[in-house]
């Protein structure tokens, strides 16, 4: 049932050697369920200063210290526990953890203080995929050239602002109680309140005004997730400078809104905005719009969804100071230089989107109760998501997962850390491949990636001393998407040609967030190019944009294939 | 006369025209470009690829490039690929534009090595445009003095399409407050830049005054009506017999200028003027750029300056203007319409310099870059059928001046002298029109007899 499997093995198995394991629970186990498919979802949000390269951040690793550290503490443990694994959280990544929590036979309960579902469900790629929907539909439907070109007659589109903004909603709380009835459907129990750790496996969660609970558990999984972040200077009202929080409610359609962020959620919503029809002008602190992407995939992505469309904008800048509108004046931002701080323009809007990145949401945590110290208001965890306190020694029993220790800002990531924390209190040692985890932005048409950038690859291929080899194909050349007339997009391969490993794939294509899969599966695997490419994908489809950028890889004939491939087997 | 008006040539012009300057766009010219400036060739991106689009540049005339830098972006027949340069310099020349077709190995563009070098580039890249559109047009009329410069036709109706519209584009207030600062949304930007509207002329009708997209059409629309077509009009290929076409803004202008002319009350002179002195010296001449339209002008505007009274306009019909300069405007047919390019002080100005101001003049015509004072401020209007083989024609007179001369093709005649033998000479005939309240026959017969002496002894005009 691990949806992520990682090749590590050969890591040392964790000696989790007093580990009481816990005896078989009477709950019921459902092997086969899967209720909600969010854990499978990618998910495009995700914070702009973090790079998904480095998972490096362990001090220490005995184990020796980390049973003293247990054993100094302060306090006396509970000899027996309320429950095997208490989430804080009931977002994605606290949800996937539970559930592989059930299916381990760990007594688990899951606290949320606001809405089951968390950012992602609510305020984030959920909603914002609906609206992306939408704006996918219109965007074609709007298109003459391409409706002619497949010799379709409509008449102008149009929307209504409400149905869409409902929408939204409407598949939010559709797969918030998809969510929530899977969760109990298990046996996970829901405690609703704020959850904060008293002492070690010790938490208390209670609603405002009511008695706290206290409960007590083996092992403690934080998985409070993240707000969006606001620079200093940005006032935020809610209805002329918003978040993505406001923006995904739909309340207004502006005629002209500044976004300030050019990531995965800036370029979602300029997606979205102008496909409704707003104008839309991009602030980017950095030089370049979509810092984050692989260099080429962004300036293509630039080419097709930001020149054609009716977007401008201004690189490397500060919003310093934005004045929501009031008594009848616009929206006002104050740029100045990112380098020099001069002032350098002063922009008025209809609205304002703040897309700067996520912060972790991590007050009240009660941390300085077990001495950890935040950085930045993230949590500090090492490559097994074990929190590391002050003095750099791990907590004993506490994890952090997802947006909240910053790793990976991703949904799914936070989900598959969940999962692997599972697996190392259930005693078998785990250490996620961060590499491995895809990512999407969805706009029209999707990017997605996993792995390096060009960039990143050929600084580590010098560092380490190994050949970096790109290969590329296009959507032009492919059957499926000429017949849906949407030929514009690019396939990229970063390999080592000395061994075939695949060492990132970025795709700008159609649905190019649901063909990203092959090649994670592929890394997760440690599946090498010389064995996928002999893989056979069904003709005419998308996937064969995959088949060929492998088939298009030169690997070199000293490592040639092994294993599958070279014992064919009769059938 | 009206029959011989409406046989007038606006449309058969502009059709006639149209193939070869598109065509000379179109494609790309080899050109003889020396030393440090090279050029950006359209690369072969697959095995199958023959022709690729560009897609678009990714750096402006005059930017720097640094070798390997991507440059533009060409669609072949599988893919978009960013094509970077192999050279550090400037790319001094864009010679194929957004959205053209080139052959494969064709040059695109040009790259200077030097800033200094980038005006130069430039000429280059102009230069072979017009000499290659002069060199189709021999081949097929093997006219001696036919006219280069691709554009240089005729017409009728003239300065015309300015005035009204152009006050629209240009007299208005900056949207901004107090003028320093210009708030347009983003796409309004982005189609002033494609329709090359000055957002600073634009008046805002948006929230809080800001310069929205409609804005821009308007005045792109008043401005094309001014300046030139901005999209030609949709006609050629398949052209629906049986049905109707309402105007473009172009041909609605024309439309109402042509209708005005009939206010004012015109006559016509004519005179048949042998040019083989011209044609030899055109000849001596040509080699420095100069070209016969600016040899005409020259002509024309030397004999202006010794009669102002047919350099004069009458407006409100009690009174009548001797103008202070000779501006000699030129009906050029361009794609889609014609418009009336204005060689300014051309009695002042010398040959060379008139033939450079001529050709500058075209290409910003072409490239519908003209500003209103380069098109409206003729004060006698020259139109020339000639290179088309029409030996006689009359024109209509722009309102607003005095007089616009047609001039003819120049061809061999069999002509008796005045010592009885008979001989060959070159002949042109030219057809004045005139308006009458201010301009009499024997203004225009003066005037005729002193430009025929010019043309037929031209010495002054080149100093």
């Amino acid at each position: 049932m691990h949806s992520i499997c990682s090749q590590a093995t050969t890591l040392p198995r964790s000696n989790f050697a007093f580990d009481s394991r816990s005896p078989a629970v009477p709950i019921s186990k459902p092997v086969n369920l899967r209720f909600c498919g969010l854990r499978k979802e990618a998910f495009g949000f995700s914070g702009l200063t973090h790079s998904c390269s480095s998972r490096v951040r362990c001090s220490s690793r005995g184990h020796s210290k980390k049973i003293s550290a247990s054993a100094e503490n302060n306090g006396t443990p509970p000899k027996s526990f309320d429950y095997d694994l208490i989430i804080i959280g009931a977002g994605v990544g606290g949800h996937g953890a539970a559930l592989h929590a059930v299916e381990k036979g760990l007594r688990t309960a899951i606290i949320e203080g606001d809405v089951v579902g968390g950012t992602c469900v609510n305020r984030g790629c959920v909603p914002s995929k609906a609206l992306l929907a939408v704006s996918g539909k219109m965007r074609e439907l709007q298109s003459e050239h391409h409706m002619k070109a497949l010799g379709l007659q409509v008449s102008a589109a149009g929307y209504d602002r409400q149905g869409v903004a409902d929408h939204a909603n409407n598949l939010a709380s559709k797969i918030r109680s998809n969510l929530t009835n899977s969760m109990k459907a298990l046996g996970v129990d829901i405690l609703t309140g704020v959850g904060t750790i008293v002492g070690p496996q010790k938490v208390k969660y209670g609603k405002v005004g009511f008695p706290d609970n206290i409960v007590t558990a083996k092992d403690i999984i934080i998985a409070t997730g993240s707000v969006p972040f606001v620079p200093k200077g940005i006032e935020v009202d809610g209805k002329t400078v918003i978040t993505s929080d406001h923006a995904l409610k739909l309340e207004s359609v502006p005629d002209w809104i500044a976004i300030v962020g050019s990531g995965y959620i800036g370029l979602e919503f300029s997606d979205v905005y102008t496909a409704l029809g707003s104008e839309v002008t991009f602030i980017e602190a950095l030089d370049q719009l979509m810092p984050g992407f692989d260099p080429e995939i962004g300036k293509l992505a630039q080419r097709v969804l930001i020149n054609p469309r009716k977007i401008d904008y201004h690189t490397g800048v500060f919003a310093t100071k934005i004045t929501p509108a009031k008594d009848g004046k616009p929206v006002t931002i104050e740029l100045i230089d990112a380098k020099t701080k001069e002032p350098k323009d002063t922009l008025e809007v209809d609205a304002a989107l703040i897309a700067t990145g996520r912060a972790p949401f991590t007050n009240g945590l009660g941390l300085e109760n077990i001495n950890v110290v935040t950085q930045r208001g993230f949590v500090p965890v090492d490559e097994r998501m074990r929190v590391i306190d002050a003095n750099g020694n791990l907590v004993p029993h506490v994890y952090c997962i997802g947006d909240a220790n910053g790793k990976m800002m991703l949904a799914h990531a936070a989900s598959a850390q969940g999962i692997s924390v599972v697996e190392q209190v259930t005693g078998r040692d785990h250490v996620l491949n961060h590499l491995s985890i895809p990512a999407a932005c969805f706009t029209h048409p999707e990017i997605s990636m996993v792995g390096l950038t060009e960039p990143q690859a050929r600084e580590k291929a010098e560092k380490e001393g190994f050949e970096v080899s790109v290969a590329k194909t296009s959507f032009k050349a492919n059957t499926k998407a000429l017949a849906e007339n949407e030929g514009e997009g690019l396939a990229k391969l970063i390999y080592r040609p000395d061994n075939g490993e695949i060492l990132g794939v970025h795709i700008f294509g159609l649905h190019a967030a649901d063909l990203i899969h092959e090649a994670s599966n592929a890394i997760a695997l440690g599946t090498r190019i010389q064995e996928i490419k002999f893989a056979v994908h069904a003709h005419p489809t998308l996937s064969e944009v995959l088949d060929e950028l492998f088939k298009s890889a030169k690997v070199k004939s000293a490592a040639s294939s092994h294993g599958l491939v070279s014992e064919p087997v009769a059938v | 006369m009206a029959n011989i008006l409406q046989t007038s040539f606006l449309p058969s012009t502009s059709s006639l025209r149209r193939t070869p300057i598109s065509g000379s766009k179109g494609k790309s010219q080899v050109l003889q470009v020396k030393a440090k400036i090279r050029e950006i060739f359209m690369p072969a991106l697959s095995s199958t690829m023959t022709e690729g689009k560009i897609v678009s540049w990714m750096k402006s005339e005059g930017d720097k490039l640094s070798k390997g830098e991507s440059v533009v972006v060409v669609e072949s027949d599988k893919a978009d690929m960013d094509v970077e340069s192999f050279h550090e310099g400037f790319l001094a020349a864009i010679m194929v534009e957004e959205g053209g077709v080139a052959p494969i190995g064709s040059a695109i563009a040009l790259l200077a090595e030097t800033e200094d070098e980038i005006a130069e580039a430039k000429a280059k890249s102009q230069s072979s445009s017009s000499s290659s559109s002069s060199s189709s047009h021999k081949s097929v009329e093997e006219q001696p003095k036919q006219i280069e410069e691709a554009a240089s036709s005729v017409a009728a109706s003239p300065t015309v399409l300015a005035s009204k519209t152009v006050a629209l584009g240009s007299d208005v207030h900056p949207a901004s407050e107090g003028g320093k600062r210009i708030v347009a949304s983003p796409y309004a930007k982005k189609l002033a830049k494609e329709l090359k509207v000055d957002l600073g002329t634009v008046v805002g009708t948006g929230p809080m005054g800001r310069i929205v997209a409609k804005d821009v059409e308007a005045a792109a629309a008043a401005g094309t009506v001014a300046a030139s077509p901005a999209k030609p009009a949709p006609v050629a290929p398949g052209i629906e017999l049986g049905t109707v076409v309402p105007f473009t803004t172009m041909q609605g202008a024309v439309s109402r200028n042509m209708v005005e002319s009939l206010s004012v009350p015109t006559f016509r002179v004519g005179y048949t003027i042998t040019t083989n002195a011209l044609d030899a010296l055109y000849k001596k001449i040509k080699s420095k750029g100069v070209t016969m339209t600016a040899l005409l002008a020259k002509a024309t505007a030397l004999a202006l300056a010794q009669h102002p009274v047919v350099n004069s306009c009458c407006r409100d019909g009690n009174s009548f203007t001797y103008n202070s300069s000779i501006n000699i405007a030129v009906a050029v047919a361009i794609d889609g319409g014609l418009i009336t390019p204005v060689l300014q002080d051309a009695d002042k100005v010398d040959i060379y310099t008139l033939s450079r101001k001529w050709k500058e003049l075209v290409d910003k015509a072409r490239a519908k870059q003209l500003q209103p004072h380069e098109y409206n401020t003729g004060t006698f209007t020259l139109s020339n059928l000639g290179m088309f083989g029409v030996d006689r024609f009359d024109a209509i007179l722009p309102p607003g001046t005095g007089a616009i001369m047609a001039v003819g093709a120049s061809q061999p005649s069999v002509v008796a002298s005045k010592d009885c033998r008979i001989g060959m000479k070159n002949q042109m005939q030219v057809n004045v029109t005139a308006d009458h309240r201010v301009i009499y026959g024997a203004d225009l017969a003066a005037f005729l007899q002193t430009l025929a002496k010019i043309v037929e002894d031209p010495k002054d005009l080149t100093f």
